[in-house]
């Protein structure tokens, strides 16, 4: 491991100053995902910059009701917090649906997000990867791609994003407060993750020396009515192959109002546009559920692989959607 | 480059200088000379270096030492009150709850870090409803437990060995 300086700021101005003014240094959270990084020789920092003291680790409420959490708020403290459990089951639920109670007992929120994809390839520093190390490759393509992509992937890069409290925070239309050196500002959460196009190395819009210093949520009613749902290759303690985050609004026999985000199939939490269009509006039938799910997934590209590709991915994903919502909806349907 | 930090492990004040790439579960084995934790992966994927940080379990492997000074460490050995063994400890031996007991250090702070959760109506994945107060069950506590891989399999032990715990922690 390359030898790096340590400083745990108290102060977010310290923070982002420390990091804005060195193209070496990189903030640390929870380091459940960094210092595996820094072990396995792809993250090589100079000097890292603890941020669990420089943001708050409090979940407070906001002037239009909804709740503000901060960047150090670790993933279990908020899964334990009896507001966020009434109020948005789906967010609780996508972390809770994630890694160890130990991890999320480390884990940060305004970590968790960033954390990068689990690419086997991005994490072994042997193979060529342009996420890793631009221009040398990528040694995904041909290779196990259970993992991959099937929406917004690109020749340069096929990863997933490995978060599930993004796919979640996506549902929501959650808010990223960000600190720079020029000062704050706010990122709609689907706005922060990219599609990887030729710069996968790039996995969200933040600049260098750009600190999450919270996480606001929504007021949001309809969040009640939600869930989180992953599919993964064991019960517990896996990356999801595919996962559903939904929330729904019923008007008598009506679809008010839907959220849908889709996890395990992009760069980025996808959040499918195309089947809430389908659903605004509609009558909550299983027929309905199929053809949303079908508009979403219509350009959906499955990977070849030596595992046997992803092929798999589209018809889960369906499924999945579908299956999110016919739950949803169980009552309300005749 | 170095760090002082301050730690106390099982009771005991410690005071030393580590290098800041030294995780918690190296300074505690190879500079305090605690073998409880054990080295599993290395890279947060096994449990076996479980501990209690400041009263949560935690995966020693993945915190840097240096950022932690003048926390509360307390690793499986560090739980017995003498010569009684924690009720975590003698749930695992009446029920023979390990084999070769590698992951057992792991297995046992991981508990009891757990029932802390369950005691503070923590939910978790199998929990149906988020709101309601939890209760122990076989599914809960597989779930709960996700994070501590045995190798020898004897999740069928360390199961009922966490019931019988659950029923006398509190
Ligand atoms: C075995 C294992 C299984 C896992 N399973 C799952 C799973 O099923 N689902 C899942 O979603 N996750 C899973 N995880 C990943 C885990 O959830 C993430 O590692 C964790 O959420 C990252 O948060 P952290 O605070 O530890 O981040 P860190 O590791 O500290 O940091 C991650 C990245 O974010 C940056 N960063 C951290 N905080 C900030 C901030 N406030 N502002 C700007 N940049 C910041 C860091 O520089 C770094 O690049 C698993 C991890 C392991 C080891
Ligand atoms: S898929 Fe992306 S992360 Fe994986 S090897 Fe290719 S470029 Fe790297
Ligand atoms: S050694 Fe820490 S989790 Fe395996
Ligand atoms: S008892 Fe051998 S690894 Fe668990």
């Amino acid at each position: 491991m390359k030898p790096f300086t340590l400083a745990t700021p108290t102060d977010a101005d310290e923070a982002v100053r420390l990091v804005a003014d060195d193209p070496d240094a990189a903030f640390l959270g929870g380091g459940t995902n960094l210092v595996d990084h820094l072990k396995l020789g792809v993250a090589t920092p100079g000097a890292l910059v603890d941020i669990t003291r420089a943001t708050s680790a409090e979940i407070t409420d906001l002037p239009d009701g909804g709740p503000r959490v901060g960047a150090a708020v670790r993933n279990g403290d908020f899964t334990a917090d009896r507001r966020a459990r009434e109020r948005y089951p789906l967010i609780v639920q996508s972390v809770l649906a994630g890694a160890s109670g130990q991890l999320r007992n480390m884990a940060t929120i305004g970590g968790n997000p960033l954390q990068r994809t689990r690419c086997v390839y991005f994490q072994d520093v042997t193979t060529p990867c342009n996420k890793r190390e631009p221009g040398s490759g990528c040694g995904a393509h041909g290779g196990y791609t259970r993992y991959h992509a099937i929406l917004g992937a690109s020749e340069h890069c096929i990863a997933t994003h490995p978060s599930d409290l993004a796919v979640a925070l996506a549902a929501v239309d959650a808010t990223v407060r960000v600190l720079g050196a020029d000062g704050e500002r706010t990122i709609p959460f689907t706005d922060l993750h990219r599609l990887p196009g030729d710069a996968p190395e790039r996995d969200t819009t933040l600049a260098h020396g750009e600190l999450i210093t919270a996480i606001d949520l929504p007021a949001l009613p309809m969040a009640r009515r939600s869930l989180y749902r992953k599919v993964r290759d064991r019960a517990s303690y896996a990356f999801a192959l595919v996962s559903v985050a939904a929330a729904i609004e019923l008007d008598g026999d009506r679809i008010s109002d839907v959220r849908i985000a889709l996890g395990g199939v992009a760069h980025k939490p996808w959040r499918a546009h195309r089947a809430e269009a389908v659903l605004r509006g509609a009558r909550p039938l299983e027929e309905t559920f199929e053809t949303a799910a079908a508009a979403e997934l219509a350009d959906a590209r499955p990977l070849d692989g030596v595992d046997g590709g992803n092929g798999f991915k589209t018809t889960l994903a369906a499924r999945t959607i579908v299956a999110a919502l016919r739950d949803l909806t169980e009552g309300a349907r005749s | 480059m170095d760090a002082a930090i301050s730690l106390t492990v099982d009771g005991e004040g410690y005071r030393l200088t580590v290098d800041t790439r030294t995780t918690l579960l190296d300074a505690l084995r190879d500079r305090l000379g605690n073998i409880s934790p054990k080295k599993g992966c290395d890279h947060g994927q096994c449990g076996a270096c479980t501990v209690l940080l400041d009263g949560r379990r935690v995966l020693a492997c993945l915190v840097l030492a240096a950022t932690v000074g003048g926390a509360e460490v307390t690793t499986a050995s560090g739980l017995a009150e003498g010569d009684t063994p924690h009720p975590v400890q003698r749930a695992f031996l009446d029920h023979d709850a390990f084999q070769c007991g590698y992951c057992t250090p792991g297995q046992v702070c991981s508990a009891v870090g757990m029932l802390d959760e369950v005691a503070a109506g923590w939910p978790s994945h199998a929990t149906t409803d988020l709101t309601a107060e939890p209760r122990l069950s076989q599914a809960e506590i597989s779930e709960r437990m996700a994070g501590n891989l045995c190798r020898c399999a004897a999740y069928v032990n360390i199961v009922p060995a966490i019931e019988q715990a659950a029923g006398e922690v509190r």
